[in-house]
């Protein structure tokens, strides 16, 4: 009778702190160098320690620069910036936690190399600082982004503090078409039911459409759980995780992978277990997606229009939308294609991974990108990524078609490193967040899937991939 | 963290939807590995017309006067009128430190983002959640009215009108004790460290797959 998420739950469920929080424990915790500073400050100032100091995995990713990386932390040219780094540095030396530093291969985005080092396993519960943990869900793992003051409570208790989110199940009917992917179908979702219409919610993805995921697909749909406001998301474990997981470096071996494989089996709702809300959505009958506003929740198909604020429902949104043209520089009622782009970026921990960019690269294999684009981006979302699609010549495919081919991390995501869209300027971006600015101040940023975003750096604005299949 | 009993202050409306952190406080401000110097760089895209770094004071920056933080008549505003979900987005409780430090100890909206609801507790910034209608009624009457105050009653978890008429809000009451005593979470649940030990020693012999030791390497 009780879902994936309430298994989880009860799985970890330390007690009742009388106050009608609970107090969950944490298996794994991930740190990167943004959010994890002012917490191990706190420890310090309190003269606590790490209380399971083994449990976390570090690395840096949002301010690393994508080029120059031979020089390490002294190439990040922002002081501000390279204290950041030195500091996490600083801070996993002192408490002998793991790190992935700038110059190891297994850096990258936090969120690509805890699945890919197999720190990441069905059935945990993993915290990090960072909303974009719900990606670690595909693997039936409870992952949440957490603030800074948690980051420091769970490093000194292994705990988290909170109430119990209500489950929301998301069931897919049918298969999603050739041309239309993970990144499609979450889009899809978020608008569908708001940026705010999880909220509260642990969602857990269903049916054939989410079962004929790779683990890759399931990581980026996952990963797009928290722009529909959810606390995470979920898939169950089936054969597909447990290959994915079988081998890595930090995956069980022997004798405790069956220990640990007759338990994760175990990880699935029961078949009548009870949703306080439950989505459908016809996979089936879904196209490629790109977003035109400020807000993910701002999408529609690519065979659309942007919308008209006169025909919005409200005043409220009306007027929202009407700040988000603004903002784009877009007209009501313009069709999508008609958008003229001047970056693309492939990268983010929502599609960086190899998958992503074999897609990518074959729709790019064969062609050149369009005059009209100043730069297309490919940043792989890990170093093992990257060596991996070079090792298959997707490197090469990318170069030869005139995209830059970097180094891991965050990039143009956020641009808190040197990567950032230049003022007024349209991006198809594999990314996660299409706010104000997000990708650089006064940058208009599209989202859309690897395969949207490599048909737009080919023909100069957003084309329908089905075409060029 | 200081702790909230009852607070008055001047009424600020922020009319948008879905106001997301990236906009509470930009990404280049992130940089710091302090908790503090936030306020300077609140809204910083909005409130000013040039793009914003660290170290960058405001008064060598232009100011976007039309923003509503900007208006004379809202200078001094210590309680943040919203609509819903806000403080969407990235999870980055530096959007909590600059609101407060700016000067902000309660922010109103028919609905908050789940994260930025909970760092709001851990600092001390009480988010308070009335039904879409009273909130619209709060905007009409901020509009009306040059100096509209509010006084936030935590212990009775009442909000004071100026004619003194009164909203009731509810709030999940370990928050509320929280922020009443400024108490710190992590001792709070230090102090169940022994339980934690216990569950700890039972979960990983139940699943001892999860006791390997990632520092030792793989
Ligand atoms: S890639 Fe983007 S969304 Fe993902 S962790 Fe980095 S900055 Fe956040």
């Amino acid at each position: 009778m009780a879902t994936l998420y309430d298994k989880i739950w009860a799985d970890h469920l330390v007690g009742e702190r009388g106050d009608g929080q609970s107090l969950i424990y944490i298996d794994r915790h991930l740190l990167h160098e943004v959010t994890s500073p002012q917490a191990f400050a706190g420890l310090r100032l309190a003269g606590r320690d790490l209380w399971r100091r083994q449990a976390n995995l570090a690395t840096p990713d949002h301010n690393v620069p994508t080029d120059n990386r031979g020089a390490g932390v002294a190439g990040i040219e922002d002081p501000v910036a390279r204290e950041q780094v030195e500091t996490l540095d600083a801070n996993c030396r002192r408490h002998g936690v793991l790190q992935f530093d700038i110059h190891d291969a297994r850096q990258g985005i936090v969120h690509v190399i805890g699945p890919e080092q197999g720190a990441t396993l069905p059935g945990m519960t993993i915290v990090c600082g960072d909303s974009h943990t719900s990606t670690h869900g595909a693997f039936a793992a409870l992952a949440q982004g957490i603030g800074t003051s948690e980051v420091e409570h769970v490093l000194a208790t292994q705990c988290l503090a909170q109430a119990k989110a209500r489950n929301m199940a998301v069931r897919t009917r049918g298969a999603l078409p050739p041309g239309v992917y993970a990144k499609d179908l979450a889009l899809a979702l978020i608008g569908r039911i708001g940026t705010a219409g999880a909220s509260g919610h642990t969602i857990e993805y269903m049916g054939e459409a989410v079962r004929g995921l790779s683990m890759e697909g399931r990581m980026t749909l996952c990963n797009l759980s928290i722009e529909a406001g959810a606390r995470a998301g979920l898939v169950a474990v089936d054969d597909t995780t447990l290959a994915y997981v079988h081998g890595r470096p930090f995956a069980p071996k022997g004798t405790l992978w069956n220990a640990a494989e007759s338990h994760w089996r175990s990880l699935r709702s029961d078949p009548d277990a009870a949703f306080e809300q439950t989505m459908e959505i016809d996979a089936a009958a879904l196209v490629p997606q790109v977003t035109w506003g400020t807000s993910p929740e701002m999408v529609t198909g690519v065979d659309g229009c942007t919308p008209d604020p006169a025909k919005a429902a409200d005043a409220l949104k009306a007027d929202g939308w009407q700040r988000a043209l603004s903002y784009m520089g877009l007209a009501a009622e313009q069709p999508i294609t008609d958008i003229r782009l001047d970056r693309v970026f492939i990268g983010s921990c929502t599609n960086a991974r190899l998958e992503d960019l074999r897609i990518a690269a074959g729709l790019v294999a064969g062609r050149r990108l369009a005059p009209n684009i100043k730069q297309a981006l490919v940043v792989p979302g890990s170093g093992l990524v990257k060596q991996a699609a070079e090792a298959e010549g997707l490197a090469d495919v990318f170069s030869k078609a005139g995209f830059e081919w970097r180094a891991p991390g965050c990039s143009m995501c956020l641009g808190m490193n040197p990567d950032r869209l230049p003022p007024g300027e349209h991006c198809a971006s594999t990314s996660n967040r299409n706010f104000e600015g997000r990708q650089g101040y006064g940058g208009r940023t599209h989202l859309v899937s690897p395969a949207m975003a490599a048909a737009a750096a080919v023909t100069g604005h957003f084309t329908d991939v089905r075409v060029l299949l | 963290m200081k702790a909230f009993r009852v607070e008055t202050g001047l009424v600020a409306p922020l009319g948008q939807a879905n106001v997301d952190t990236d906009q509470i406080i930009p990404k280049q401000f992130l940089k710091s590995i302090k908790r503090t110097g936030f306020g300077d760089y609140l809204f910083d895209a909005w409130r000013f017309l040039d793009e914003g770094d660290i170290g960058v004071t405001p008064d060598e920056r232009r100011l976007n006067a039309d923003f509503v933080l900007n208006q004379p008549r809202y200078q001094g505003a210590a309680v943040l009128l919203a609509r819903d979900n806000f403080g969407c987005g990235s999870s980055r409780e530096h959007a909590v430190w600059a609101l407060m430090e700016y000067g902000f100890v309660a922010v109103i909206a028919p609905s908050f983002a789940d994260i930025f609801h909970g760092n709001c507790f851990k600092n001390g910034l009480l988010p308070i959640i009335l039904d879409e209608a009273t909130v619209d009624g709060l905007f009409a009457q901020v509009q009306a009215q040059e100096g509209f105050t509010l006084t936030i009653d935590l212990e009775r978890q009442r909000i004071v009108l100026p004619d003194g008429g009164e909203i009731a809000f509810e709030l999940v009451p370990m928050h509320r004790r929280k922020l009443l005593e400024g108490l710190d979470d992590i001792g709070l649940t230090l102090a169940e460290a022994e339980r934690i030990r216990a569950f700890e020693a039972a979960h990983l012999a139940r699943h001892p797959w999860l006791a390997q030791d990632l520092a030792a390497g793989a």
